[in-house]
């Protein structure tokens, strides 16, 4: 983002995390009020990358080995006669889907559980930096028109 | 598609919309095609524009969407969630070109690492500047609200409004309708704001406003609130309190409940079903003030259609699913899935036999309706046999002209509550006794 810009700027999805990573704007005369909710920001999008990056990461990986293991039963290679990667269809995909749900439902709670509370933290901080910013805006308009 | 029927009678008004209504009469009535049409204008436009993020015109040709089907693992990625009349996905390339995805099919299984990277117009790989500019805001809110989807919910209220059996009151439709487009609109949007990071990883919702920054979650909350708040209002103070309670109840169930549940329990599938099943019911209070049998059979109807939509549909889209931690059916229990499906094809015939039984319409709807109901129950059986791709897109796609062809064939069925007084005498109930008329 360039130098000059006062606003946050948000990237293209991470190739791991599919997540938008954003560059946040420290604005020189921030308040500890936003300076509380630019970190909350960061941290959330920190942890939400860790999460999602290992977890998508573990799903390929698990993906590739199931294929692999039944591609090896059934006897055939994992690249055919064109150089093709040999692919399962979805029906026999579908009991490696089942299990990778299952396994990681606990994992699952427990990140929901986590983006809740950091969702309404933020969307809490960020109402309460606005409510701020307009009352200093119209103390500020007061001053002026007194002026 | 596009057909009209006359019907014999005298002194009809035509209530000009796109949806169909009519004002009450016992005799001449026009009703138009407009409603399926303006559905099917809705499924491609949406259709195409999940996959090219570039809304096209229907008059495209079938090529067109083909192309975009090329871009994308297209059967592997559309993700649905379910919802009324849930997010529409076209019908009309599926018989043309299901011979051309067929080719696609084995190429594209499971190139998943591939296909998103090559899909992204070049605009998404560049870093955007997050300043809300007030042009874009109109389509932005109208994304967050899913406005499509909930003009078909606004219509399925409708349909509950149109088949109630009392005088057409169009401000009262107004009004009902207007509520229940934003009790939708505040509902869609939380549902948004709660599902961000599931949504960037997911293909079909990775381009909603929210994941794509375009808005804050602030903004996204304040608009429901200024959506939902007068939506419920407006259905209670300016409709009845019944209606304006069930508006509530329903943002309550969606945002409160399905959403939460889509990742804890295969449960929310038939909670998502009723929160499908409530917008007919809300048009049938807001004519009625009462919660009559003829409404609670309307939620019936539509309860019963979500699941062989729903079923069908998430069973190509198992891996999304999998991989985004959501609890369906489809991955943790396939033959319940199949199972469920059926059942409810089939008590979709039951329940068309119920409405004359209820007086709700005619002995003719049962008769009329049974092709369409016995054909969708074919395919929900060779679903439950089969149990592949193919049944489940074929069932998928028939379940989105199945209803509203049903709602439709209900409609012309309907019965008035003048026609009451005629079947009376026809049945020799006695001159001297007073008919039996149904007052609002």
């Amino acid at each position: 983002p360039p130098a000059h810009s006062r606003n946050d700027w948000i990237g293209p999805p991470d190739k791991h995390s599919n997540l938008r990573p954003i560059i946040f704007y420290v604005p020189p005369e921030e308040s500890p009020l936003e300076r509380r909710l630019r970190e909350a920001r960061q941290e959330s999008q920190a942890c939400d990358q860790r999460f999602w990056a290992r977890h998508n990461r573990a799903f390929r990986q698990e993906k590739e080995e199931f294929i692999y293991s039944r591609l090896k039963a059934k006897g055939l290679e994992m690249r055919d006669e064109t150089g093709q990667k040999a692919t399962l269809n979805a029906e026999e995909m579908a009991d490696f889907y089942k299990d990778f749900l299952s396994k990681n439902f606990r994992k699952h709670m427990q990140y929901n559980r986590d983006w809740y509370k950091r969702n309404f933290t933020i969307t809490f901080l960020m109402g309460q930096v606005a409510l701020a910013r307009t009352l200093r805006w119209l103390r500020w308009k007061k001053k002026n028109v007194g002026n | 598609g596009l057909f009209v029927w006359h019907l014999k009678s005298a002194g009809a008004r035509q209530i000009p919309c796109q949806l169909v209504h009519l004002c009450r009469v016992a005799n001449n009535r026009l009703i138009t095609f407009q409603y399926f049409n303006f559905l099917k204008r809705m499924y491609v436009t949406q259709y195409n524009k999940d996959l090219s993020q570039r809304v096209k015109p229907k008059s495209d040709s079938v090529a067109s969407p083909f192309r975009e089907l090329q871009q994308l693992d297209q059967e592997g990625k559309v993700t649905h969630k379910i919802r009324p009349i849930s997010a529409v996905h076209q019908p009309l390339s599926e018989t043309s070109s299901r011979n051309e995805l067929r080719e696609l099919k084995s190429a594209a299984e499971s190139e998943d690492s591939l296909a998103p990277v090559r899909a992204e117009p070049k605009e998404d790989r560049q870093w955007k500047e997050m300043k809300l500019r007030l042009d874009d805001l109109p389509g932005i809110l109208a994304r967050l609200s899913k406005i499509k989807l909930t003009a078909l919910v606004v219509s399925t209220a409708s349909a509950g409004f149109a088949m109630a059996p009392v005088p057409f009151d169009p401000t009262c439709f107004l009004l009902a309708s207007l509520g229940t487009g934003l009790a939708s609109c505040a509902a869609n949007s939380i549902n948004q704001f709660f599902e961000v990071p599931f949504d960037s990883n997911m293909n079909r919702t990775k381009n909603r406003p929210l994941v794509r920054g375009q808005i804050s979650p602030l903004l996204a909350v304040s608009f429901a609130a200024s959506c939902g708040v007068p939506g419920i209002a407006l259905l209670t103070l300016g409709v009845n309190p019944l209606t304006g309670a069930l508006g509530a109840f329903n943002i309550f169930l969606y945002t409160c409940c399905y959403t939460p549940m889509k990742r804890m329990s295969i449960a929310n599938t038939w909670v998502g079903a009723v929160v499908g099943a409530i917008p007919p019911v809300m048009g049938w209070t807001a004519a009625t003030g009462s919660l009559d049998a003829g409404a609670l059979l309307l939620g019936g109807i539509l309860y019963s259609w979500q699941f062989p939509h729903f079923n069908a549909l998430s069973w190509g889209l198992r891996e999304d699913y999998s991989r985004g931690g959501y609890c369906m059916m489809s991955v943790t229990h396939p033959g319940l899935c199949r199972r469920v499906a059926l059942r409810h094809c089939l008590a979709l015939i039951g329940l068309s036999v119920v409405a004359p039984v209820l007086d709700v319409t005619t002995w003719t709807f049962p008769i009329v309706s049974l092709p369409i109901n016995l054909y969708i129950s074919y395919l929900g059986f060779r679903f439950y046999k089969d149990a592949d791709r193919s049944s489940s897109r074929k069932l998928f796609f028939c379940s989105l002209w199945h209803l509203p062809m049903l709602l439709l064939v209900m409609f012309t069925c309907k019965k008035s509550f003048l026609d009451k007084e005629d079947k009376g005498d026809l049945l020799g109930e006695g001159h001297g006794r007073a008919v039996e008329i149904r007052l609002p």
